[in-house]
């Protein structure tokens, strides 16, 4: 069975992001990008999927700049076989990422598509649903766990107040949360490896996709800061303060 | 101009979070339909009725629709909202899993998770964890968001007198099935509901000793979360996660216990009307946005707070 992994390249999760001055967006110049922490899940999940011998192959793909084919190859020395980047300078939204990935999608017909439940930059949940919608495919989004069994995948769900599974025919989109796996680190031997490994860059024009979008960005501002308060010295001034001066208790 | 809300139901009863949604779409302004799409939902449809500010409720009553499969629930609301100039969600587990499906069916971009109206077509969203806040415009026909609830007060529950109208959908797609769930059962309130919230955090240092707080929250009527942290540490199952991975909470008392206040945390919690904060670690980033900071050991404090309240 091949397994497509979509990942993304975003500013690292340690960055404490700052808006600029213009409020035109965050300021990335000069910082750490890596891979999407959910991403990373999936190409986790997909090589498990590999070593209990369910994936036969693993086709990685990222929609973004040409420095994005640093994500795929970390993606590859982890253990994805190929990878596949559609450069685009310009800042996709969600449709236009999905549509893209349909492109991919209808050319490698993979039975298993992982992604990220979302991204940390932009942070819209949105894609994995959105490319299981053009393609027609069920959905098992925010996956605790996957489990394949013939012609169907069960998915366990992470829903509000509990779990959930579902079993959803074959081919299937699953997008991961955070309790799925733990993923590993690439070995040094796995990264040279990666350097090999088939990269095929595509342009989103080749795929017959048109990216333009009806959501436009007015302004990006920092948020209304939180300051301290007090420090109180014993619980007993503590329950004082919530009674009679703030009122909560 | 008609707005369309997605209603988040249990099929006997309408979740809190649909109120708020309701006062995100009076904010737009123009008719409210809700729909109410379940199995055996008509109490649901029935408190949707009653609900201040509705004009209609669209039930839609068919066995395919009984566990909210997206598959299933997305092409009936992609149908019913194509001439609605805007189709609304809560931004709870069930509405970002059909919503954006309803999106690409209708070939439109989505908003996610508004915190608030500017205009009918202009919204605020976090990004960056909550550390940036876009104004987006959108010029789609239907505007389709999900609506983070803690942005928006509840409209009253009773007061309304819409329409019932039945609506047919489509019969089972076929694709997926529901297999089964399992839910915490507690008789503590929800957490984005609640209006004391109490978490722990990597500080309580197993999940044994969650009972200080389990305690104090029912003699406070509180719910209770929990840092990622604690959930990454096995301490408390993930649903109980307070953060931008978790739940975005924002009670009139959030009790911080053993969390230092990493950003991911802070981002959850921190529209919270007023922050306690017990930490035996002076320094901690959580005193940094709480008003009332305790440098305490937790293990003496709490048990200490749960005799004086």
């Amino acid at each position: 069975m091949k397994v497509l992994v979509a990942v993304k390249r975003v500013v690292d999760y340690n960055v404490k992001v700052r808006v600029k001055a213009d409020n035109s967006g965050v300021d990335l110049a000069n910082v750490k990008m890596s891979m999407n922490p959910f991403c990373e899940i999936a190409v986790e999940e997909a090589v498990r999927l590999k070593e209990k011998g369910v994936a036969t192959e693993i086709v990685v793909v990222s929609i973004g700049p040409a420095t994005a084919q640093e994500q795929l190859r970390t993606a590859l020395a982890l253990g994805a076989d190929r990878a596949i980047l559609v450069e685009s300078a310009d800042e996709l939204n969600s449709l236009a990422v999905a549509k893209l990935l349909k492109a991919v999608v209808d050319k490698e017909q993979p039975q298993l598509v992982i992604l990220g439940k979302q991204s940390i930059d932009s942070d819209n949940n949105q894609t994995g649903q959105m490319l299981a919608a053009l393609s027609g495919y069920a959905q098992g989004t925010f996956a605790s766990k996957v489990e394949v069994a013939g012609d169907k995948v069960n998915v366990t769900r992470e829903v509000d107040g509990g779990l959930q599974t579902v079993a959803l025919n074959l081919p299937a989109i699953v997008t991961t949360d955070l309790r799925l796996n733990e993923p590993r680190y690439a070995s040094l031997p796995n990264i040279m490896k990666a350097k090999k490994k088939p990269l095929e860059v595509v342009t989103p024009d080749a795929l017959g996709v048109a990216t333009a979008s009806t959501l436009k960005t007015l302004k990006v501002e920092a948020p209304a800061a939180r300051s301290a308060g007090i420090k109180v010295k014993s619980v007993a001034e503590l329950v004082e303060k919530l009674k009679n001066e703030a009122k909560v208790i | 101009m008609t707005i369309l809300v997605i209603a988040e139901h249990t099929n006997s009863a309408l979740a809190p979070a649909t109120l708020n949604t309701i006062a995100a779409a009076q904010k737009i302004g123009g008719d409210i339909h809700v729909l109410v799409a379940g199995a055996a939902c008509g109490a649901a449809a029935e408190a949707a009725a009653k609900v201040a500010g509705v004009a209609k409720v669209l039930v839609a009553d068919n066995a395919a629709y009984a566990h909210q499969l997206p598959e299933n629930v997305a092409p009936l609301v992609a149908e019913l909202g194509k001439g609605c100039s805007h189709i609304l969600a809560a931004a709870t587990s069930n509405g970002k899993n059909i919503l954006p499906r309803v999106a690409a069916l209708l070939d439109v971009d989505q908003i996610s998770e508004i915190i608030s109206v500017e205009s009918a077509d202009t919204f605020k969203r976090p990004i960056y964890a909550g550390n940036a806040i876009a104004t987006v415009q959108s010029s789609a026909a239907v505007k389709v968001i999900t609506v983070r609830a803690t942005g928006f007060d509840a409209v009253a529950a009773e007061g309304g007198s819409a329409a019932v109208e039945a609506v047919s959908g489509s019969a089972d797609a076929g694709k997926s099935s529901f297999v089964g769930e399992e839910l915490a059962k507690s008789d503590r309130p929800e957490l984005t509901a609640a209006k004391i919230v109490i978490s722990g955090g990597r500080g309580m240092q197993n999940g044994d000793n969650f009972k200080l707080l389990y305690t104090l929250a029912d003699k406070l009527g509180a719910a209770v979360g929990a840092s990622r942290a604690a959930v990454d540490a096995g301490f408390v199952p993930n649903d109980m996660q307070v953060g931008q991975t978790g739940k975005i909470v924002a009670p009139q008392l959030y009790v911080a216990v053993g969390i230092s206040g990493a950003i991911q945390h802070l981002a959850g919690m921190k529209d919270s009307k007023v922050i306690v904060a017990i930490n035996k670690d002076e320094e901690a980033p959580i005193f940094q946005v709480a008003d009332y900071g305790l440098v305490a050991d937790l293990f003496e404090a709490v048990p200490e707070l749960e005799t004086l309240v």
